[in-house]
């Protein structure tokens, strides 16, 4: 089993009313509420918190794209990406991703993913999502009815750029370039490891399956409410004679670990409140921009709506396939309702193991993302829990899934071939 | 209120894909192209033309009846040819044309680009411009509760003409109000700006303007702002009660406007 551990880079000092006086989280979320002065400390933490959890030996960190949202600083994931190439030696850099369609020209993404891996002498794990609507649609203007189509041929441009020899043109119907031919070129051969985060879109997990990719559901709700999604996704796995190996798919869940339950409830109460209930704010008008969604995935959702309520059931908690801003409106705020409802793992060490044992063998997932940095958890807090994690429920879980391969993993350079970078000291540095 | 009749229905071929084409009434030949969300039945304005003139409303291309032509036209040209052939196939060449909202700009755009295929123009709260010390409303971050009141001055009205009739396929009728609002998008997102207004000069045909006094999605200025830049005859006329589908919510007003002006 491979453990990532995700850092989403929250702004942590929303006002405690922010969720009665501010309409959303994302896409026109207050400016007054941005101190830059305050984002430098934040910024700083945060990458300390990352390269902390490299000394632990977590397998990977990582990092993903948000624009215009308060809980999720990171408009350009690739800046963090090559700031922890520097500072860490052997940890895997996941970033999760670059939302493709954003990029004119796309070649940008096959440039900067490069220059990530070269830095970082072959650990990059490339991540890409088409992206939410808030971030694609409203915050960047891309339209709706073309998202898809300019995702999938930035890819196959992207994919083109890292392989191909020669400088060549590319004639797509959204991009066209006279010469692509890229420098510098990933170390990774003949590309790095292809992750895509998804939501329970079949196209996308026939997609991924078909290039033999890894299928990442990055859901804030935990893992009891995922499982529908992941059934679907390994039944449809079956379906196109795929095999079971967990590390096709990844997983995100919020983690919080203490010496006993009752200490994590205290160490953790109040920022898991404040994600749930702050972070996670979105307007519901930045819901559903028209052609976000495929008409073969509305049609399945549409068709399972139907059969429930022919079953006589009716959904509980959110539904799978609600867009994520509706979601969002009819989540549990607090703790209680956060725990009932299985959104985040909290306990002991002992606890935690059982139900990530639980998670990873009922989800069947080996590339299991944790979000042990959460809402406005404090960096102490933030080290502690990785620490804790790192020392009691790693070593336990660890074994699972040994006997599959797992064959989306980076592979770098060889450690005596890797440069070396001479440890940084920052007062040294000053007083030069 | 008088009743409300079938038409004829046919349909013609637009980049491969069969796009519906309602006929009924009889007299000189006068087009109509839909607004927001197209038209999954018939409405009692086109009645109101039906009576004087033979009044045909070809579908555009991902509205109701134009199945999914919206998904190959990429760029405007693409759009503006599509709907030229549109009008060119339903035999509206040279024939007065009124459009609403969507349906207007493309009757503007071609009777800019292609004079001789208008006759004589109504506009009614065309998209295609965009102020942004006048900005229109986003018609695509809307609650979905919110956008009937956005669309008609008495929300009923456009709920109504969206309401699932007794019959028709539950899983497909939701889908294709979506793809309605999804080809509206395809062209006009984020803004409504096609820049419109650059080609608006090359009008020949004497224009009718109408807005609804309501109108919550584009401003009233924008009236002025498009009377001014085409170099034809033009003529303001604004629909009281009416929202932005004047249309709809005032059925007999418009067509009596348009039947006036196009007498």
């Amino acid at each position: 089993m491979k453990f990532l551990w995700f850092h989403l880079m929250p702004y942590r000092e929303l006002p405690d009313d922010f969720k009665d006086k501010h309409p959303s989280v994302w896409v026109d979320i207050h400016s007054s509420l941005f101190d830059p002065k305050r984002a430098h400390h934040m910024y700083n933490e945060f990458l300390d918190e990352l390269e902390h959890a490299a000394a632990c030996g977590f397998d990977a960190i990582c990092c993903n794209e948000h624009h215009s949202n308060g809980y999720g600083l990171m408009p350009s994931p690739n800046l963090i990406a090559s700031a922890l190439a520097r500072r860490t030696t052997n940890t895997a850099i996941c970033v999760l991703g670059n939302s493709l369609a954003l990029y004119n020209p796309p070649t940008r993404v096959a440039e900067e993913f490069a220059m990530i891996d070269c830095i970082s002498g072959g650990r990059l794990i490339a991540g890409f999502p088409v992206g939410t609507p808030m971030d694609t649609t409203y915050a960047y203007g891309t339209n709706p009815s073309q998202l898809r189509d300019r995702y999938y041929e930035a890819h196959d441009l992207v994919l083109r750029a890292w392989t191909e020899k020669e400088t060549f043109a590319f004639d797509g119907r959204f991009n066209q370039q006279r010469y692509v031919n890229i420098w510098p070129r990933p170390i990774q051969q003949p590309h790095p490891p292809i992750w895509i985060p998804g939501a329970g879109s079949v196209e996308t997990w026939r997609w991924a399956a078909e290039m033999d990719y890894v299928f990442c559901y990055l859901s804030y709700y935990g893992y009891k409410m995922a499982q529908n999604v992941m059934k679907g996704f390994w039944e449809e796995m079956a379906r196109l004679g795929k095999d079971r190996n967990p590390y096709r798919a990844g997983f995100a869940q919020v983690v919080g670990v203490a010496e006993s339950r009752s200490q994590a409830l205290d160490l953790y109460t109040d920022a898991a409140e404040y994600f749930y209930g702050r972070c996670l704010h979105v307007d519901p008008r930045f819901a559903a921009p028209p052609g976000y969604v495929t008409e073969a995935t509305q049609r399945a959702g549409i068709e399972s709506q139907v059969k429930m309520a022919a079953q006589g059931k009716t959904p509980s908690g959110p539904s799978t396939n609600a867009a994520s801003a509706t979601k969002m409106q009819s989540l549990a705020r607090d703790m209680k309702g956060i725990v009932d409802n299985g959104y985040v793992v909290v306990g002991s060490p002992h606890e935690v193991v059982e139900q990530l044992r639980e998670l990873a063998t009922t989800l069947n997932v080996g590339q299991l993302m944790l979000m042990m940095q959460f809402g406005n958890l404090s960096s102490d807090a933030t080290k502690h829990n990785a620490r804790l994690f790192a020392e009691t429920v790693m070593p336990k879980l660890k074994p699972l899934f040994s006997e599959w391969e797992n064959r989306w993993w980076p592979q770098p350079m060889g450690t005596s071939e890797r440069a070396t970078p001479p440890a940084f000291t920052p007062t040294a540095a000053a007083a030069e | 209120m008088r009743e409300v009749s079938e038409p004829d229905t046919s349909t013609l071929d637009v980049n491969g894909f069969a796009t519906r084409v309602w006929r009924k009434g009889k007299g000189p030949k006068i087009g109509f192209l839909a607004g927001y969300g197209g038209l999954p039945r018939w409405v009692p304005f086109l009645d109101r033309l039906a009576e004087k003139r033979t009044v045909i409303v070809p579908s555009l291309p991902g509205l109701p009846g134009g199945d999914r032509g919206h998904t190959v036209l990429d760029s405007h040209l693409d759009w503006v040819l599509a709907a030229r052939d549109i009008i060119d196939k339903a035999g509206l060449a040279g024939a007065d044309l009124v459009g609403s909202s969507i349906g207007g700009s493309f009757a503007a755009e071609v009777a800019a680009i292609w004079p001789d295929k208008v006759e004589r123009l109504a506009l009614i709260a065309p998209f295609g411009l965009f102020d942004a010390n006048d900005p229109a409303t986003d018609p695509w971050a809307q609650k979905q509760d919110d956008i009937a009141g956005l669309m008609t001055a008495q929300p009923e009205t456009y709920r109504k003409l969206k309401e699932m009739p007794p019959g028709a396929n539950s899983i497909e009728w939701p889908i294709e109000q979506t793809r309605a609002a999804e080809a509206a998008a395809r062209i006009f997102w984020p803004l409504g700006n096609t820049r419109l207004e650059r080609r608006l000069p090359l009008i020949k045909a004497p224009t009718l303007i109408l807005w609804g006094e309501h109108d919550r999605l584009l401003p009233r200025s924008y009236a002025r702002t498009i009377a001014e830049a085409i170099a034809a005859p033009t003529e303001v006329r604004v629909i009281a009660g009416a929202g932005h589908l004047a249309e709809l919510d005032k059925p007999e007003e418009t067509a009596a406007a348009i039947l006036d002006f196009m007498r």
